[in-house]
């Protein structure tokens, strides 16, 4: 540690989680590292509930007559409300949740050597809606009908219909209210992240010396920032047809339950696209922060620069560019021009120039490196591969004609569970496992973290890969069981089964995570300061490292971070004096 | 030289020999030269300085609009393809049931006002950036940004809430001829944008009303002209927006 009085330590106090006695003063918090704590704790706990609820829906496809304790026999209809909630959860609460908002709070001000984020209190408020929106979320499940059942798509006219399912009425309510939440709580923390990423950079901070995780923070704001508000325009007109008596999304003369619900021409169409113009955007939302986050990781573990630092960054920019332009491949199917879905195919299969520029770079980094195969850097790696896995098929399922076939069948479910699911979650435990000495002051254990590591691995490959099969072989999404239909899908059930098993295996595995994350928090090694010899700045010891939320807001002077850069983030490598790392914020002998 | 430039001092500090043959340079300042700290790489991003948190939250301002700007593009665009949407009926007909809407007068009305309503809050801005003023504030000598910005920021609340009341009065005559927002798809879209567009007015006002607050009690010029900035910046993109969405309901139809 340094002597210089203006310097603190890296970590604070032991353990950030148990250092407040007083829990409200945790609880409400504007720092925003604790806010990076809250969003990682919220995230996990809807990726428990959202797994519980694969795994039921994994139990009725393959043993539909089973009663589940607490849940009995489940119901078709209940299945669809299992799906529903199962993606909502996942992909907003988690995969949205945990990667952009919490890493980016955890970690992001001090890569960038700023002492706070540009609005804290805006920051928090944030938090607080975005927790509010879980809640709504779950609650659905617990007004009458049940939670809603038209998948996280909510294609109208069955979600713009209160009578056209059990849960159509108040629980699609409750589903737009939460998910219209989510959109103000993503759009606030997007302002807040893109202030601070454009005006609190230290001196130095250059925005080629910025770390790559920044760099996708900063690109996954902005695609927030712009695809949120459609999708809050699009609730509102939702909302409209479903308490208004409008007709926007319902088709003329739409007949549910026995009643002409519509005399206007309105289009389902209307909905599709203004949804995936958030829904598409929104994976790389998801999947961005992770690939910054591999980066960063193969580097320090590989002790090798970035291979082709500028075109990382060129790579991330084009990716969120050519994000927003490719809604249309969710829709080849859906009645949309065709020579659209020429244009949209045209779109998908380019963005798989710099997703394979990306994949290059991560191997260039690997090939040759030192590496230090420990458990975050397992969990990079293993995103790696599973970003190729996973990738392989979106060229396939760009394609129009290919998509006439494998549309809505298990083949897309594999495709988006192994890239943006298991992709993303390995990510995220990489980030977990990486960045638990800045939340705790403490390492998790690593024979228990590899151990985890090599049964996610296996079994999310167990899981996931068969069910291109499945879906070559033409069995549907949603159907809830294979039982009792044709031949050719009851055929695929010994399929669905290993499937099943391996499920569970999956979920299970995760025991090992919680018990190291737990046991760690509290009894964990001690870690040593810059334990993985990193040379991003969240690492250097903090110049006012946790500043007190009663301390006075943000003044001209307190703002001014003294932090200098002198160098690129990643300058791994052996140097003259033995060392093979250098931080951005040492001065060293001779700054480039 | 012309008679009348005289110059009595020196303006050429005194140059001291160093004993090492040569003289250092007058001025030590980083001007160029390629010295280690003299890389152009290395300057602050951002602004620093006493205008740094104003630049801040306008920034954020910005973007925060950026994002309310696709907002209204995604309605503008349900607009136009509600607009073009129609089907064939059964004698193989084109039936489009998009009925063209004629606004109230009214709405003219409420656009100049509208358009009074950004000038004068520009004007309440400005005063809150006259440097004579703000310097004698700095030094605490009085409050003439206060005393000057304040009734411009009542004008513009008060014509704010006429634009309001007139969006009101606009929607009054609509019903009172039939027109519900229900009624048919142009009614819909014309109930919608209005109504988008006045809650966003209404957030204004309560900006105003805030911005009028804060100047009396906030302690600093800075933060004072934060206030009053911020909600500029906001009314004059609701007043742009207001300009397009009209444009489109009077002319796009």
């Amino acid at each position: 540690m340094s002597n210089d009085p203006g310097v603190g330590k890296l970590y604070p106090e032991s353990n950030i989680i148990l250092s407040r006695a007083n829990a409200l003063h945790w609880l409400f918090t504007t720092n925003h590292r604790i806010l990076g704590i809250q969003y990682l704790l919220l995230a996990l706990v809807a990726v428990i509930a959202g797994t519980t609820l694969s795994l039921v829906m994994r139990i009725h496809l393959v043993w539909p007559e089973v009663a589940l304790p607490f849940f009995g026999q489940v119901k078709p209809e209940d299945y669809l409300a299992l799906v529903t909630m199962h993606g909502t959860l996942m992909v907003f609460f988690v995969l949205t949740t945990a990667p952009l908002s919490g890493f980016a709070n955890l970690v992001l001000p001090e890569q960038i050597g700023a002492r706070r984020m540009a609005l804290p209190a805006w920051n928090a408020i944030s938090f607080w809606i975005t927790a509010l929106a879980l809640l709504v979320s779950l609650a659905a499940f617990i007004v009458p009908g049940g939670a809603p059942i038209s998948g996280w798509t909510s294609y109208p006219p069955l979600s713009a219909v209160a009578s056209a399912g059990p849960g159509q009425a108040l629980g699609m309510d409750m589903w737009l209210l939460s998910i219209a939440l989510f959109c103000i709580a993503s759009w606030i923390g997007a302002v807040n992240l893109l202030a601070t990423i454009v005006a609190q950079r230290c001196s130095g901070m250059s925005l080629w010396r910025m770390p790559l995780t920044v760099w996708s923070w900063l690109v996954a704001s902005l695609l927030a920032l712009v695809c949120f508000s459609v999708l809050l325009a699009a609730l509102l007109l939702l909302f409209s047809d479903r308490h208004l008596g409008t007709s926007f999304f319902l088709p003329m003369g739409d007949f549910v339950a026995g009643r002409i619900r519509s005399h206007s021409d309105g289009s389902p169409l209307l909905w599709l696209h203004l949804f995936w113009f958030f829904g598409h955007p929104e994976v790389y939302i998801a999947v961005l922060p992770g690939m910054g986050i591999t980066s960063s990781l193969l580097a320090n573990f590989s002790r090798r620069p970035v291979f082709g630092y500028p075109m990382m960054t060129a790579t991330t920019v084009l990716i969120g560019l050519l994000g927003l332009l490719v809604w249309g491949h969710h829709m080849f199917v859906s009645g949309m021009n065709p020579y659209a879905g020429t244009a949209f195919a045209l779109t998908t299969m380019a963005i798989a120039v710099p997703s394979s520029a990306k994949v290059l770079s991560w191997l260039g980094t690997l090939w040759g490196g030192g590496l230090r195969l420990t458990t975050p850097m397992l969990f990079t790696i293993g995103f790696v591969s599973l970003f190729i896995a996973g990738g392989l098929t979106g060229p396939i399922l760009a394609q129009p004609v290919l998509d006439t076939y494998l549309h809505n069948t298990y083949f897309v479910v594999a495709h988006f569970h192994l890239i943006m699911a298991m992709a993303g979650a390995f990510s995220i435990f990489a980030g977990v496992y990486y960045w638990f000495p800045l939340m705790t002051g403490r390492l998790m254990n690593e024979p228990l973290g590899k151990i985890h590591f090599w049964l996610t691995l296996v079994t999310a490959y167990g899981t996931f890969f068969p069910m291109h099969f499945a879906g070559l072989a033409g069995e549907p999404r949603h159907y809830p069981q294979l039982a009792g239909t044709t031949p050719s899908l009851q055929a695929l059930l010994p399929l669905q089964t290993g499937i099943s098993w391996f499920a569970f295996v999956l979920a299970t595995t995760q025991l090992f995570f919680l018990a190291n994350l737990f046991w760690c928090t509290f009894r964990g090694k001690r870690a040593p300061a810059n334990p993985w010899q990193a040379t991003t700045l969240e690492w250097a010891p903090q110049l006012n490292e946790f500043p007190e939320p009663s301390a006075p807001p943000a003044s001209v002077s307190a703002s001014e971070s003294k932090r200098t850069v002198f160098r690129g983030p990643y300058e791994y490598g052996l140097r003259p004096d033995g060392s093979d790392f250098i931080m951005q914020c040492d001065p060293g002998t001779k700054p480039e | 030289m012309p008679a009348t430039f005289t110059r009595s001092t020196q303006i050429e500090p005194e140059r001291r020999d160093t004993g090492i043959g040569g003289k250092p340079p007058v001025d030590r300042r980083p001007t160029g030269g390629g010295g280690e700290g003299d890389n152009w790489e290395n300057r602050q991003p951002g602004r620093r300085g006493p205008r740094e948190l104003l630049h801040r939250y306008r920034l954020a301002l910005g973007f925060a609009l950026a994002g309310d700007t696709m907002f209204f593009v995604a309605l503008v665009s349900a607009f136009y393809v509600r607009q073009a949407a129609g089907h064939i009926d059964g004698a193989n007909n084109y039936i489009s049931d998009w009925h063209p809407l004629s606004l109230p007068p009214i709405l003219w009305l409420n656009t100049a006002v509208l358009v009074l309503s950004g000038l004068t809050v520009e004007i309440a801005r400005r005063q809150l950036f006259r440097e004579i003023d703000v310097m004698e504030e700095w030094f605490g000598l009085g409050r003439p940004t206060v005393r000057r910005a304040t009734p411009w920021l009542i004008a513009t609340g008060v014509l704010g809430m006429l634009f309001v009341a007139g969006q009101w009065l606009a929607w009054k005559q609509l019903y009172a001829e039939g027109f519900f927002y229900s009624t048919n798809p142009n009614s819909n879209f014309f109930y919608l944008i209005t109504g988008t567009h006045a809650f966003h007015l209404v957030v204004g006002l309560m900006a105003v009303g805030f911005a009028l607050l804060s100047i009396r009690l906030l302690k600093r010029i800075e933060y004072r002209q934060i206030a009053v900035d911020c909600t500029a910046w906001y009314w004059h993109t609701m007043g742009v927006f207001w300009l397009f969405l009209f444009g489109l309901l009077a002319f796009g139809q």
